[in-house]
């Protein structure tokens, strides 16, 4: 079975946030949406969002990490909050493991996002039902869209190219060789909900010089025929008796 | 339940795809603009575009919101009479009237004094032609906002080594091993930046970033070398001690291509004490940096003609010519310059431990030398040399306002450049390489006026507003030496302004020294707020009156797209469009979007109709030049030329018969010519065609080793691109600020300094870099206020000049002044607590939030995120105004008074670079009874005739039904 997920690059990730409004846009105006803005000129201005980025300080100073956490749906394979849902409006489809609400179905009672553990359901309180993150469905099944183009709008505007989007279950996937040979990661695995979704940690580069290397035979400052030794001092050989 | 697969999106309406470019930021991108029923669906990244290829950041994903914002000016406006300056009491009028206006009182400044008009604008990728219509009105008095942005960068990296970062050339992360970042938060070059960025660290490349703040960028770098602010200069001195110590600099490239043989003048009585040894020879007019200089040949122990084939000169050592004349190698003095500046002074001042110091300069040097690229290319350079291959030493830098933003900026990144240089990295493979039109010679060609006869009225002026002194004579100063813009640039208190300084346009205009003017039009700068430092006395300046009750900046015209706090001060307010709805050219005469491989050039086409009776300001200020008769714009029976801007672009020339205009790509009459070539009438629909982008790709024996490559500089020539194939060799020994520096030691002929800056200026024009502390710090009690303080800008809305964005806004909704704990602990107040920051001149109260990610000495805050209240078409309650703040209150236009002046601004005294993160603070707890707000408050800013608010509490965007559910006519 095909299971459709984000594979998430933290090591390249700079929290610019293009995912954030790249899926606003997208979604807000498409068969997920609307995506409706609370206060939107107003104090305290609060809105749908499929998809945040949060920032953590990791360490004190001054070996401190910032870490950017773009966080959306983790389309689990176990998801938690399909079976709470009481009217079945909460799904994960069998064709490629992305997981929807009917909004015709949902009532609004807010099960699901009880039962998600990460936080990621997104309440539309204008209208009443519970909305989330849907990989751009309306994206990647248009036939009538290019085959570069079927991707989630977040993967397609990252600057950074740390959205990889594919099927977990197909070994040789480009996400699935992300997961395997740079360590991918699930968050929480101890909830068994089995998040499709995968982060791919920091990684440091570091550059070792042993001492011998710094120092050249063909070093440029021979060339100078600077002086090596100095010319008019003393030597023991002109002071010893 | 509809399936998505039921219904494909653009099915649903009317749809269309338009290509365009961005502007949400600064940087450019080619979008593809979605639009369902003539309403923006989408706008994505265009994949063909060389720019972005098709990645797009949050700001350009949000374009919808701006181009339906509540903020939006939909019609020309005039102050009421009945209305006070700074309330925005307004009267809407025709743009006729309007025109009418503005005609009348430019025409009589023009006829009278045409410097009495001045021009700044916000924007500066439109420079060819505000700058072309300031030029032909007659006044100097003109500028973008490239003074108080990071003109320290460009200048001192052209004056180094023909080029600088962003649009002029960059890291090449690419083929780069090492990457050092400094002074760089997240910005420029945003899109293309961060996609080189992830590819290099994919690649395995080292990423350092030294900062005093780790956000952005640097949360991804391998190491983060925190430092003082303002301390960048003496931190990468001693990196260069540390290379030149350990022999660590490419001494071929040093030689070939830098002036770090050639030998200085050594003698303090004589007049040419300091300026490289020449020998007679044609020098073509106007070159300002020639060939005749000597190297000193190993072989024969004698002077000889640089570049003589089979010469291997000496960088050190000290040599006599048989005249008795003393020289010395550019290198030799700059070690000697260098000596005293060990790692361990380094860490007493930067707070970055020597240690640390010493391994990265080994890196950066080990790296050069040990993991070096050839590339098969064969290339000639300028002395006939053939060349089978082209090197590179893979060590790649970064920088931007962390270290322009400062007093002592220009010779911080003159020893940037140096470092560059004698890593031998400069137009190479995984180090810097240029953008066209750069290289140009150091300095660049165009020149402001000399003096002040250089305005006439009804005159075109005599030179450029902005332009490059390569020499004291070029300065634009009376008999007195005095200042002869209206913003004091180009005299002896910013000799190298060559971006001029906005940022005291207002004061200096408001207190009338040098004069007073009658007009100021500013377009899309927001000098009543985020673009002024001291904003409160800026503000309060641009509604002084005379005694007779006349205001004291008489008229002020304001040309923007949104009710930003600027427009309360104007007298006549003109709507602008939004990038969606105008043309633009970015042009090769300004600041285009060049790649490494070669020219790029792009425009902007309309994807939708303007709003109400929006007018693109490129329009306007062709109407008006149309109406003034400046020469430019009518012909020679003073008939209007060009019938609006996309028509001028088309048919312009920058002199009859050049065969250069605004765009570069699809010249000639049919199209087939680049770069040069006559006026084609479809040049529009070919770009549009283009995705409204023309790259020129160079063969890749022009795209390397540029500043010396033959057959690249013979190509530049030829289309147009610079007037000289001369060399341009790297400044390592700058002559042209030993130039100014003997004037003001008064030697020698020519223009001299007057006796209050003479000092000032012998310091600063140091021919070799230096580190000094920042003027502010030296004139300020740092004890009394220990902090330096500092702003960013978040990549969401980086270089953006709106966060009224209602998606964007939700990301950042108000901005907190960032403080390590330990500051907290030391002043007694928490995380979240309401907190005082004050300066000598002024305080702002604001919110803080405890960050481990910055140095202690240092506070920071995002900028521009506070609003006034009642501004941006936002609700006065909006937290931007309630809990939001802008630091530069407390930041000072103007330094202390001191021997050199008593108004100098506060800025680079080399560039006039606003030194905005030279401000020094304190920091400490609000009172517990003080009201939970942010401190100034401002009252005054209204929504304008015109603009439709909209606080309802629910919006929900649905392309194609959104404007008939939100009201928008």
């Amino acid at each position: 079975m095909t299971q459709l997920a984000l594979v998430i690059d933290l090591n390249v990730c700079v929290g610019c946030h293009a995912c954030v409004t790249s899926c606003k846009q997208w979604n807000s105006s498409g068969w997920a949406g609307p995506m409706p803005d609370r206060n939107p000129y107003d104090a305290d201005p609060s809105g749908v969002f499929f998809n945040r980025v949060q920032t953590f300080e990791i360490g004190t100073y001054p070996n401190t990490e910032t870490l950017h956490f773009p966080k959306s749906c983790l389309h689990c394979e176990e998801p938690p909050c399909v079976p709470v849902c009481p009217t079945g409006a909460s799904y994960k489809r069998e064709d490629n493991g992305v997981v929807l609400v009917d909004y015709d179905k949902c009532i609004g009672c807010k099960y699901c996002s009880w039962a998600c553990p990460y936080g990621v359901r997104e309440f539309d309180e204008k209208n009443k039902v519970m909305k989330k993150c849907t990989l751009c469905i309306d994206r990647i099944t248009d036939l009538t869209l290019p085959e570069a183009e079927r991707k989630p709008a977040c993967v397609l505007s990252c600057p950074t190219s740390a959205r990889l989007f594919g099927d977990v279950h197909d070994a040789d996937s480009e996400v699935s060789l992300a997961i395997r040979e740079r360590g991918g990661y699930q968050l929480q695995p101890e909830w068994g909900t089995q998040p499709s979704n995968h982060y791919l940690p920091r990684r440091k580069v570091r550059i070792h010089i042993h001492e011998d290397e710094l120092v050249r035979s063909d070093n440029p400052l021979v060339k100078e025929d600077l002086p090596v030794l100095p010319q008019d001092v003393d030597t023991l050989d002109d002071v010893a008796w | 339940m509809i399936q998505p697969e039921d219904r494909p999106d653009r099915q649903i309406g009317r749809h269309e795809v338009k290509e365009t470019t961005c502007y949400m930021c600064a940087c450019r991108c080619g979008i593809r603009v979605h639009l369902r029923d003539g309403e923006v669906r989408h706008i994505e990244g265009n994949p063909n575009h060389p720019l972005n290829e098709g990645v797009l950041c949050a700001k350009g994903s949000s374009g919808i919101m701006k181009q339906y914002s509540p903020a939006r000016i939909t019609q020309p406006l005039l102050r009421r009479a009945d209305g006070e300056r700074g309330q925005s009491a307004f009267e809407p009028i025709s743009w006729e009237r309007a025109f009418g206006i503005i005609e009348e009182r430019l025409s009589k400044i023009r006829g009278e004094d045409p410097k009495k008009f001045a021009l700044f604008t916000g924007r500066d990728q439109m420079q060819a032609l505000t700058g072309l219509f300031a030029k032909q009105f007659g006044t100097p008095n003109y500028a973008a906002h490239g003074g108080f942005c990071s003109v320290n960068m460009a200048a001192g990296m052209i004056y180094t080594i023909g080029g600088s970062f962003w649009e002029f050339g960059g890291p090449d992360l690419e083929r780069a091993k090492l990457f050092v970042m400094i002074g760089t938060a997240e910005d420029h070059h945003s899109n293309p930046l961060k996609k080189e960025l992830a590819r290099f660290k994919r690649a395995g490349g080292r990423f350092v970033s030294i900062n005093p703040i780790r956000t952005g960028y640097s949360a991804i770098a391998d190491e983060w070398v925190p430092i003082k602010p303002g301390t960048d200069g003496a931190l990468l001195l001693a990196f260069i001690h540390e290379i030149i110590k350990h022999g660590l600099f490419d001494r071929e490239f040093l030689v070939r291509y830098t002036n770090a043989a050639e030998l200085v003048i050594q003698d303090e009585s004589r007049d040419d004490h300091g300026l490289f040894k020449r020998f007679e020879m044609h020098i073509e007019e106007g070159c300002f940096d020639p060939q005749n200089k000597l190297w000193w040949d190993r072989e024969l122990d004698k002077p000889i003609s640089t570049h003589t084939e089979g010469v291997d000169p000496y960088l050190l050592g000290e040599f006599t010519l048989e005249d008795g004349t003393p020289l010395k190698p550019a290198f030799q003095l700059l070690k000697e310059r260098v000596e005293l500046y060990t790692p361990e002074w380094a860490e007493r001042i930067t707070g970055i431990p020597a240690a640390t110091i010493r391994r990265l300069a080994h890196e950066m040097g080990v790296t050069a030398r040990d993991q070096k690229i050839k590339l098969p290319i064969r290339w000639t350079d300028c002395w006939d040399k053939e060349h089978d291959s082209v090197t590179g030493n893979p060590v790649a830098f970064h920088a931007m306002r962390g270290l322009a933003a400062h007093s002592n900026g220009f010779q911080s990144i003159r020893a940037l450049g140096i470092l560059m240089s004698i890593l031998g990295t400069i137009d190479r493979p995984g180090g810097f390489r240029h953008k066209a039109p750069f290289p140009r010679p150091i300095p660049p060609c165009p020149k402001p006026p000399n003096s002040p006869e250089g305005v006439k009225p009804n005159t075109p002026l005599d030179g450029m507003p902005l332009g490059w002194p390569a020499k004291p004579d070029d300065l634009f100063v009376d008999e007195q030496g005095e200042p002869v813009r209206l913003d004091k640039a180009f005299s002896w208190e910013y000799p190298l302004s060559v971006h001029g300084l906005m940022h005291n346009a207002i004061t200096n205009a408001w207190r009338g020294d040098p004069y007073p003017i009658d007009t100021l039009l500013l377009f899309m700068a927001n000098m009543a707020w985020n673009s002024s430092m001291n904003t409160v006395h800026v503000r309060e300046m641009l509604t002084d009156k005379e005694e007779n009750g006349d205001y004291k900046i008489p008229f002020i015209i304001v040309c923007d797209a949104f009710q930003s706090e600027t427009i309360a001060f104007a007298d006549l307010v003109l709507p602008d469009t939004t990038y969606l709805e105008r043309h633009d050219a970015m042009s090769m005469l300004d600041r285009p979007i060049s790649e490494f491989d070669g020219p790029v050039d792009s425009v902007r086409i309309p994807v939708v109709k303007p709003t109400g009776e929006c007018k693109p300001f490129q329009d306007v200020l062709i109407e008006i030049g149309s109406r003034l008769k400046l020469p430019a714009f009518v012909d020679e029976r003073g008939q209007r030329k060009f019938r609006d801007y996309p028509d001028f672009i088309t048919n312009y020339e920058t002199s009859p018969g050049s065969g250069i205009g605004f765009l570069a790509g699809w010249r000639g009459a049919a199209g087939e010519k680049f770069l040069k070539g006559e006026p084609n009438p479809r040049q529009w629909e070919m770009y549009q065609k283009n995705g409204c982008v023309y790259h020129h790709k160079l063969p890749r024996s022009y795209q390397y080793m540029r500043n010396w490559n033959q057959g690249y500089l013979q190509w530049a020539r030829t289309h147009g691109m610079t007037r000289y194939a001369e060399p341009i060799t790297l400044h390592i020994y700058s002559e042209p600020l030993q130039k100014f520096r003997l004037a003001a030691q008064g030697k020698g002929p020519g223009k001299k300094p007057p006796e209050r800056l003479r000092k000032r200026v012998e310091t600063h024009f140091d021919p070799l870099p230096f580190y000094s502390e920042t003027l502010l710090a030296k004139l300020v009690d740092t004890h009394a206020y220990p902090l330096n303080a500092l702003t960013q800008r978040p990549m969401a809305m980086y270089h953006s000049w709106d966060s009224q964005n209602a998606w964007l806004r939700q990301i950042h909704t108000h901005n907190y002044l960032f403080v390590n704990p330990r500051l907290g602990q030391q002043q007694g107040f928490d995380d979240g607590d309401w907190v005082w920051i004050e300066s000598p001149t002024h305080k702002v109260r604001c919110m803080c939030r405890f960050s481990e990610a910055v140095e202690p000495g240092t506070v920071w805050t995002w900028n521009a995120i506070g609003k006034a209240s009642g501004a941006w078409g936002l609700s006065p309650k909006a937290n931007e105004s309630q809990q939001g703040f802008l630091l530069n209150h407390v930041i000072p236009e103007e330094l202390p008074p001191c021997e050199a002046g008593e108004h100098l601004s506060n800025s680079d005294p080399v560039t006039g670079q606003a030194a905005w993160f030279d401000v020094r603070v304190k920091v400490y707890k609000a009172d517990a009874a003080e009201p939970a707000q942010s401190w100034p408050q401002f009252d005054g800013h209204k929504a304008v005739p015109g603009q439709q608010t909209r606080f309802r509490k629910w919006q929900s965007y649905v392309a194609g039904m959104f404007r008939k559910s939100a009201g928008i006519g």
